[in-house]
């Protein structure tokens, strides 16, 4: 009896700590996947936006989204987002401090913020969705949601660290929400609409190396130097003269949980603008590797549930009289 | 035509069908409207009507240098009432070289006089830019230079109003690379003057600040380029009709493409609005009705008003959006959302959780009890 | 020697029509949400998806009914012949734990039609912890039916089927053990993918183990106080040596997790955090204060026999690993700035609802079918 408790003891502590030890040293077994070669995405400059929400407009024209009517801190207004939501997809925020009069600055400045999917490298979503509603394309790296397997669990709403897919509460039928970067324009030969109206270039659309090359060239200007900025997409026909912002040394999504398809460079700290702090580690790697590591291949369940299958039917054999229960 | 008016008492309005030869009514009227568009009570409409028709009316002296004439046909275009009627009449236009009948000597000797025996009371008006190339000879008018003319005339004046982006700025005369050194009155002069820019300016901005000086005995508002706040305290994207489609992002690309002529927003095509302070888009051009003003009739506006952008800044050029703080309607990144506790709510967690303790608390001690019991102490 | 039989007695009294009037009350509230949908009666949001619906009723009330497992591990693996009499009430609770569980993943869930496409082969997506949670914990209800057949077998007079049911018996109790240890262990897994949103206090590459000790703990002491509390209800002698054993195992569990955490905490430098005014810190506190109580007050082999030690102890053990729980799931998670939660009057009706139905399930249960043990006293006279 005492030699059957300790054991006890001894297998579940120690069988605990290894698999502690195991565990950890196995969380970064995975690491983080990389982006698609052709990977698709966006660059939203937040010095060149001008607030005109038009790439609000266009969303939901392109996305056959309804009107929104949120009750704001002053007023009530149809159509002026709160957020993204089950019927936006993209928003524009404006962060302001003191008289907020001098745009991207700090003391008594204002600056624009878009909110919309980041199509992460390694998502979040994709690795939490137990029925392969989002999926990540394998050539572009969009990031897609599919209704038809989609249970409602929300899963994903919870994992993504940029608080990108919305449910829709208000529906006895409800859905998920997110920007799916117009992939069902490529068709017409149209890309993301918010990029393609966008009057200053503020959004712009294109392969994700161009867009860092952009982020580049736009990094290596001295702020107030003239230069030329593509309009609609990167490489694209339309483009215009403008005056290079003072940014801020971080490019943000260029590494934040293994990188993001969807990049941001902006005047004013990123903190400001609600935008999280995040590891370079992406946490769907962790999981995965914490999965993999306790069941890879499905070994120690079936290797644990023959071990218990022969221990039990030993121990109802040996205790059943014959004909009687055990 | 507004029914309440402030009415004086009869004989102050004695005369005034005569010499204006408009009813009373349309007369006060036309005061109500004037003093609306300064943008002062209903009541000044009375004192407005007073300045109007008393008997002593301030000598003008108007100026031209290099200019063409636009702002002078733009006041001649004004309609209600005509400005022969009213204005000629309201005011002493003692000097005037598109207007007055005469001429060479006499035309000079008429200003002369005018000078002398209004001195320090006449009103000037400079229309057109002055050249400083050259010694300013690029334009004399009777052998002087303009630079003369100017220093001359404003010596002894009362006030000073440039009219004109040319005389308020330099205008179309100073584009680069400005060979005649075209200035603005302001530069020659070497103080800030009254401005009324606009290539041309709309003829009520100029009228209305004539009346507000009689009626008030000063000059508006100005702002710090010295321009009238009534009329460029805002910009024109602040008013522009087409505002709408600028918010939803409707934008024509091409003179003629199905925005266009469904009348979006101009922004794409280098509308300077967004960075032109005027009053354009709210008192529109030649009274001719509704879009009567460059961006009505599908046109990017120039920014004709500002100095660095009309005539310096390309047409198609993407402007800049001068906001100065954001509207209120735009969501703050992090706003409040969701629900929290409420009493009600609260109230029952507390209230099944505390009967979950008590009865816990209950069931130990029975428990302790019958345990005590089965062990017979 | 006679075998467990059924209490008998009436079943409704004020209690169980209380509870009646409770699950009539979850009713109601549960038509409007199937109506309108789940904001029409849920405070749930974009910032707090999952509130009081998955952290209590699924997390801690599929935790709760891990009891059946843990006996049955020690029952039919150890081969703990003393532990068999408690074996039926310990499923029974399990079962009605894990159904209730159930029935709160299809209330919460947003499209509930579709619940059955986890077990879909092409939508299946195996690297999500949530899908393995999902198939786990559909399994297992299946084979907690499955063990709970021979009770009803019994009941009916089917003694045949009941021993050809028997023969194969094994395998489900083996199943039955691998699968609870399986999705109670993932279910501090679903937290990881959450990354910083959960706080340093709590996040961990360690959840899994947390959530199985605790959750182990949490089913003996499930066990301890329905042990506890039934010999008093129905005037029987309390069972001290077993209730006792099953409690010094909890008293061990609870220090490993205990020390687990604590260690874990200082491995990742995250000490200090536990000293900062947040809630999370407040939490952690108050749990290590409910683990620390089966410690210190079940120090002594007498003491482990003293029936009201024991039941105090289960009773913040158990409290401990609800706790735990509804931290980790609510109060730890922080999905950024702005958002407020904090379940409606909806959200605590229908939990009161399933709860009251639980029991009243358990109630009804015991006293028409063949579940408890009979007293001590007849089982040898």
């Amino acid at each position: 009896m005492l030699t059957r408790r300790t054991l006890l003891k001894v297998v579940a502590g120690g069988a605990g700590a290894a698999a502690a030890t195991s565990v950890a040293g196995t969380a970064h077994a995975r690491g983080n996947h990389g982006m698609p070669e052709k990977a698709l995405g966006l660059l939203y400059d937040g010095t060149l936006c001008i607030g005109c929400r038009a790439c609000i407009s266009a969303c939901k024209s392109a996305n056959d989204m309804p009107a929104e009517h949120t009750a704001l801190a002053i007023g009530d207004y149809w159509d002026a987002p709160l957020d993204i939501s089950g019927k936006t997809l993209n928003v524009i925020k404006c962060w302001k401090s003191g008289t907020g009069t001098h745009k991207d600055q700090v003391e008594n400045g204002f600056a624009f913020t878009k909110v919309s999917c980041m199509h992460c490298a390694d998502p979040s979503c994709v690795s939490a969705c137990p029925v392969s509603a989002m999926t990540k394309d394998p050539t572009t790296g969009i990031v897609k949601y599919n209704i038809e397997p989609c249970i409602g669990c929300r899963y994903c709403v919870a994992a993504c660290p940029f608080g990108v897919p919305r449910f829709t509460f208000d529906q006895a039928f409800p859905k998920i929400s997110k920007c799916q970067l117009c992939q069902h324009r490529f068709g017409e030969g149209k890309y993301a609409a918010c990029a393609e109206v966008c009057p200053t270039g503020a959004t712009l659309y294109g392969p994700v190396a161009d867009l860092k090359a952009e982020v580049a060239r736009r990094r290596s200007l001295a702020p107030g130097t003239r230069t030329t900025f593509p309009r609609g997409r990167v490489g694209g026909t339309d483009s215009y003269t403008g005056t290079v912002g003072k940014y801020v040394d971080h490019v943000y999504g260029e590494r934040e949980i293994g990188g993001t398809q969807v990049m941001h460079l902006s005047g004013v700290p990123f903190a400001l603008l609600d935008k999280p702090r995040l590891p370079d580690v992406a946490p769907a790697s962790v999981s995965e590797s914490i999965q993999h590591a306790i069941y890879y291949g499905l070994l120690a369940p079936f290797g644990f549930l023959a071990a218990l299958s022969l221990l039990a039917w030993r121990s109802i054999r040996r205790e059943t009289p014959p004909g009687g229960e055990p | 035509m507004p029914r309440d008016l402030p009415i004086s008492p009869p004989d102050e309005l004695a005369g005034v069908e005569e010499r204006f030869g408009l009813p009373r009514r349309q007369f006060l009227g036309f005061c109500v409207g004037l003093a609306a568009a300064m943008g002062l009570p209903r009541s000044a409409a009375a004192a407005v009507a007073k300045a109007l028709t008393s008997a002593r009316r301030p000598s003008v002296i108007w100026l031209h240098f290099q200019e063409c004439t636009g702002c002078s046909e733009s006041l001649l275009r004004a309609e209600h009432p005509t400005l022969e009627k009213l204005i000629l009449d309201v005011i002493s236009l003692d000097y005037h070289e598109t207007l007055m009948a005469a001429s060479g000597h006499q035309a000079e000797a008429a200003r002369l006089a005018a000078m002398q025996a209004n001195k320090g009371k006449y009103l000037l008006v400079v229309e057109g830019a002055i050249p400083t190339g050259a010694n300013g000879a690029y334009c004399k008018i009777g052998g002087h230079t303009a630079i003369d003319l100017l220093k001359e005339c404003a010596a002894d004046a009362a006030a000073v109003i440039a009219i004109g982006s040319c005389a308020s700025w330099g205008g179309m005369p100073s584009t680069s690379p400005n060979p005649t050194g075209a200035s603005s009155a302001a530069e020659i002069l070497g103080k800030t003057l009254l401005n009324i820019p606009g290539c041309p300016p709309n003829p009520y901005n100029f009228l209305t600040t004539v009346v507000h000086y009689l009626t008030l005995g000063k000059l508006p508002e100005l702002d710090d380029k010295g321009r009238p706040r009534f009329a460029y305290g805002r910009l024109i994207h602040e008013n522009c009709e087409r505002r709408a489609h600028f918010d939803a992002g409707r934008f024509a690309i091409e003179f003629g493409d199905d925005g266009h002529r469904q009348g979006w927003c101009l922004y794409k095509l280098g509308c300077k609005g967004p960075e032109t302070y005027a009053n354009c888009p709210q008192i529109l051009f030649g009274d001719v009705g509704t879009g009567s003003w460059p961006v009505g009739t599908g046109h990017p506006c120039i920014g004709c008003t500002e100095k660095g952008i009309g005539f310096a800044r390309p047409i198609h050029a993407l402007a800049e959006l001068l906001t100065v703080t954001p509207p209120t309607q735009f969501a703050r990144p992090g706003e409040p959302q969701g629900h929290g506790s409420t009493l009600a709510t609260v109230g029952t967690i507390a209230a099944v959780g505390g009967l979950a303790v008590g009865v816990g608390i209950r069931l130990a001690k029975n428990i302790g009890k019958r345990s005590d019991e089965d062990s017979g102490s | 020697m006679t075998g467990p039989a059924p209490v008998g007695g009436r079943i409704w009294n004020r209690f169980t029509i209380a509870l009646a009037a409770l699950i009539g009350l979850a009713i109601v509230v549960l038509g409007a949400r199937f109506y309108y949908g789940l904001g029409a009666v849920t405070n749930l949001n974009d910032g707090y998806p999952w509130g009081l619906w998955i952290a209590f009723d699924v997390v801690v009330g599929s935790a709760l009914g891990a009891g059946g497992f843990t006996v049955a591990f020690m029952t039919y693996i150890l081969n703990r012949g003393e532990y068999h009499r408690i074996i039926r009430p310990a499923l029974v609770a399990a079962l009605f734990g894990y159904v209730q569980a159930t029935l709160a993943v299809i209330i919460d869930v947003g499209r509930y039609w579709d619940v059955w496409h986890v077990i879909v082969p092409r939508y299946a997506q195996v690297n999500s912890v949530l899908f393995e949670v999902a198939v786990c914990i559909m399994s297992y209800t299946i084979v907690l039916f499955i063990e709970f057949t021979p009770v009803v077998l019994e009941k009916l007079g089917w003694t045949g089927a009941k021993r050809r049911l028997e023969k194969v018996l094994f395998f489900f109790i083996a199943i039955g053990v691998v699968l609870p240890t399986m999705h109670q262990s993932s279910l501090g897994t679903v937290l990881v993918v959450f990354g910083p949103q959960v706080d340093p206090i709590y996040q961990t590459n360690l959840l899994p183990i947390l959530f199985l000790v605790s959750c182990i703990g949490m089913g003996l002491a499930t066990v301890v106080v329905e042990g506890t509390v039934s010999a008093l209800a129905l005037a029987r002698p309390f069972e001290r040596e077993l209730l006792g054993k099953l409690m010094r195992i909890g008293q061990i569990l609870a220090a490993t997790f205990l020390v687990a955490r604590f260690v874990d905490l200082g491995i990742r430098g995250a000490l200090p955090l536990l000293f900062t005014a947040r809630a999370p810190a407040v939490m952690f506190w108050i749990e290590t204060a409910l683990f620390l109580t089966p410690v210190l007050l079940l120090g002594t082999a007498a003491s482990r026999r003293d029936p009201q030690r024991l039941f105090v102890s289960a009773l913040t053990m158990a409290l401990g690993g609800i706790v735990y729980r509804l931290s980790a799931y609510l109060v730890a998670y922080d999905t950024g700035t702005g958002w407020t939660y904090f379940p409606s009057m909806g959200e605590i009706v229908v939990t009161i609802g399933l709860v009251a139905a639980e029991i009243l399930a358990f109630i009804v249960v015991i006293k028409l079918l063949p579940v408890l043990p009979p007293a001590r006293g007849a089982e040898h006279g």
